[in-house]
């Protein structure tokens, strides 16, 4: 049960930096999620926490101590690790006792541990079986058990899903969910699948290039991107990016419409200045087919190119002044080719970047 | 039966007729050395050749280590006793050696790495038997000519770069995430060797074992230039002690290189079980 804390910490190999001095504070209890595309940075910040990777420079504390010259088995964490890492010559039941053997606990407090554990992820029944004897997501559940049964102080994820099918990477991450609200401890899980980030974190970090682009509860995160990477980062589909101007109090979309600024908008652009101008799919909707919020709208009427039935949705591709975007259509119908329809576009919701910082002109 | 199909049993015959034939080119010696090892010499010289033994006991066995009626003047029992020592000991230090080494190159960053694992290969790439006039210099000048300690050096030293290099590989195969998963499980380096990277590796440190164990058992160009007496030679060497000027006892000979085969034969034997390919599956997604 403790808190962590980075303070400016650096990581470099050699010549080349990796991690340009993050800031990072996670309160106990917290689910923090680091996410960003592959080779930011973020399993080396994890690593770094759990003591297998050096830091260069800065400091982390775990529980208000400095652990940098601590090894990983005296910083009372727990890890998963992407590729589950369970030990194969051992089954079930030593692979989860094996952490608190190696403290010497009395052993009737090991199987004790050990059966609370698997009750927990419900896995009683596999205790006797060796990890090649398990599917994928059994063997994640012992790699989960692992880490619980030590009660650690904060749980490390390394992309823990990342080796699952669709299907059981959904009903493993509602797993990871119940287990922190059963278990109660700080979380720092790392993974690049914004959907994953996006349902488990109490707080995201996005993390580009070793630095921090925004941190934010998923919410303010999704609905306040703080720059063009984590609008388009965040969100699925992405989010649609457009080169546009401001003249005349609304956006003008190059090759394209002039749409107004909601009135009371509040932006830090000038007349005249080249932004970039982001739509999130769910914002663009045939009108009769969004969820609408209420907020003032901009009808425009566009040709649908091609159109991705999936079930409960759809989404239409069609272009804004010769770029592709693709928009959402709930409660969809078929739609055939080169159809022009009317769409809504939310005001509301439409994100201002400056086209040369790419950070978000956004007020407040 | 339709010609397809008696097309595809002539071939099986025919593979099966060479499999023999190569496994009878193989396997004869051998067995001919070992039937030998329990027939009397009269036997084994009758001409026209006897195929088919008709006296079959350990008479040879008796005579040479020492018991029976009749004595050969040969210290099997000495030369017995320096092989195993000299063996097991040079097997003992370069697997140790190895397991150190194989370990190093195969978690370690370091300087010269890949140089260093070279010239390695390189040295097993120079012939025995190249060294063993420069070996039989230094060795008399530093005393080790005729002592097991030199032999035992010279083994280890042939033996290492072997172990190393296979040792490395089977220590590539445990993903070294198990290990980083004992750290923070809360061992030290130490024991998350000894517990996790250790056992998973035991099969190619097995392996390396039996190949410096015959390597150093069955070696006879060194030894017989390093070795003099009954301090220090090797069975392999000793077998030699059989040919006189104007007799070979080549049923003596032959029931010591039984002697020499057994014990290489029940070591294999015992370690094979560990020599289970694919024990890490499993621990890490594949």
């Amino acid at each position: 049960m403790a808190d962590i804390k980075l303070e400016s910490v650096v990581k470099r190999y050699g010549r080349s930096q990796v991690v340009h001095g993050i800031d990072l504070e996670i309160a106990h209890n917290e689910f923090l999620v680091l996410v960003g595309p592959s080779g930011c940075g973020k399993s080396t910040i994890l690593r770094m926490i759990a003591g297998l990777e050096e830091i260069t420079g800065g400091e982390i504390m775990i529980g208000g101590n400095v652990v940098n010259d601590l090894p990983p088995r005296k910083r009372n964490i727990s890890m998963v690790f992407q590729n589950y890492a369970l030990y194969p010559h051992m089954n079930v039941r030593e692979n989860l006792g094996f952490g608190l053997k190696i403290a010497k606990l009395p052993e009737d407090k090991v199987t004790e541990r050990v059966k609370e554990a698997a009750e927990i992820l419900g896995m009683s029944d596999l205790l006797d079986r060796i990890p090649a004897e398990l599917s994928g997501g059994q063997r994640q559940r012992v790699a989960m058990g692992r880490a619980i049964v030590r009660h650690p102080d904060a749980f490390l994820f390394d992309e823990p899903l990342s080796n699952l099918d669709a299907k059981l990477r959904t009903q493993m991450r509602t797993e990871i969910k119940k287990l922190h609200q059963k278990v109660e401890t700080t979380i720092v899980y790392v993974t690049h699948d914004q959907v994953e980030a996006m349902t488990l974190a109490d707080r995201i970090v996005v993390i580009k290039d070793g630095r921090i682009e925004q941190m934010g509860t998923p919410m303010e995160v999704f609905a306040r991107p703080a720059n063009v990477f984590v609008g388009s980062f965040i969100g699925s589909p992405p989010m649609n990016l457009l080169p546009a101007a401001v003249r005349g109090g609304a956006i003008q979309i190059e090759g394209g419409v002039t749409v107004p600024l909601p009135p009371g908008r509040q932006v830090n652009a000038q007349e005249g200045q080249e932004i970039v101008l982001g739509i999130r799919p769910d914002d663009l909707t045939p009108v009769g087919h969004g969820i609408s919020e209420g907020g003032p709208a901009f009808a425009l009427k566009l040709e649908v190119e091609f159109a991705e039935l999936l079930g409960m949705e759809a989404i239409l591709y069609t272009r804004v002044g010769g770029r592709e975007v693709q928009a959402k259509m709930f409660d969809p119908r078929e739609i055939s080719e080169g159809a022009v329809m009317e769409f809504n576009l939310s005001l509301n919701n439409l994100h201002l970047f400056d086209a040369k910082t790419q950070i978000s002109l956004e007020r407040g | 039966m339709s010609a397809a199909g008696l097309q595809r049993r002539a071939g099986e015959v025919a593979s099966w007729i060479v499999t023999f034939l190569l496994m009878l080119v193989i396997c004869l010696p051998g067995m001919w050395v070992v039937l030998t090892g329990f027939r009397p010499n009269g036997e084994v010289l009758a001409k026209p050749a006897v195929w088919i033994p008709e006296v079959f006991n350990l008479d040879n066995f008796a005579k040479i280590f020492g018991f029976g009626a009749e004595q050969i003047a040969i210290p099997v029992p000495a030369y017995f006793s320096n092989s195993l020592i000299i063996a097991l000991t040079s097997t003992f230090v370069a697997l140790l050696i190895g397991m150190s080494g194989g370990y190093a190159f195969a978690r370690f960053r370091f300087r010269h790495k890949n140089r260093l694992f070279l010239g390695l290969m390189l040295a097993r790439t120079v012939p025995g038997i190249a060294l063993s006039l420069p070996l039989f210099m230094i060795w008399s000048r530093i005393g080790l000519i005729d002592a097991k300690l030199g032999l035992i050096i010279v083994y280890v030293a042939l033996n290492v770069p072997f172990t190393i290099w296979l040792i490395d590989g089977f220590f590539r195969q445990v993903p070294q995430e198990l290990s980083e998963a004992a750290l923070v499980d809360g061992c030290n380096r130490w024991k998350a060797f000894w517990k996790i990277e250790f056992p998973l590796a035991k099969s190619g440190i097995a392996a390396a074992g039996i190949f410096a164990f015959l390597t150093s058992w069955n070696e006879y160009a060194l030894a017989s230039q390093l070795t003099r007496s009954t301090d220090s030679k090797t069975l392999p060497v000793g077998l030699m002690d059989f040919t006189a000027q104007f007799t070979i006892d080549w049923a003596g000979m032959s029931a010591m290189a039984v002697i020499i085969i057994v014990p290489a034969l029940v070591l294999t034997f015992l370690v094979q079980k560990h020599l289970i390919a694919g024990l890490t599956f499993g621990g890490v997604k594949g």
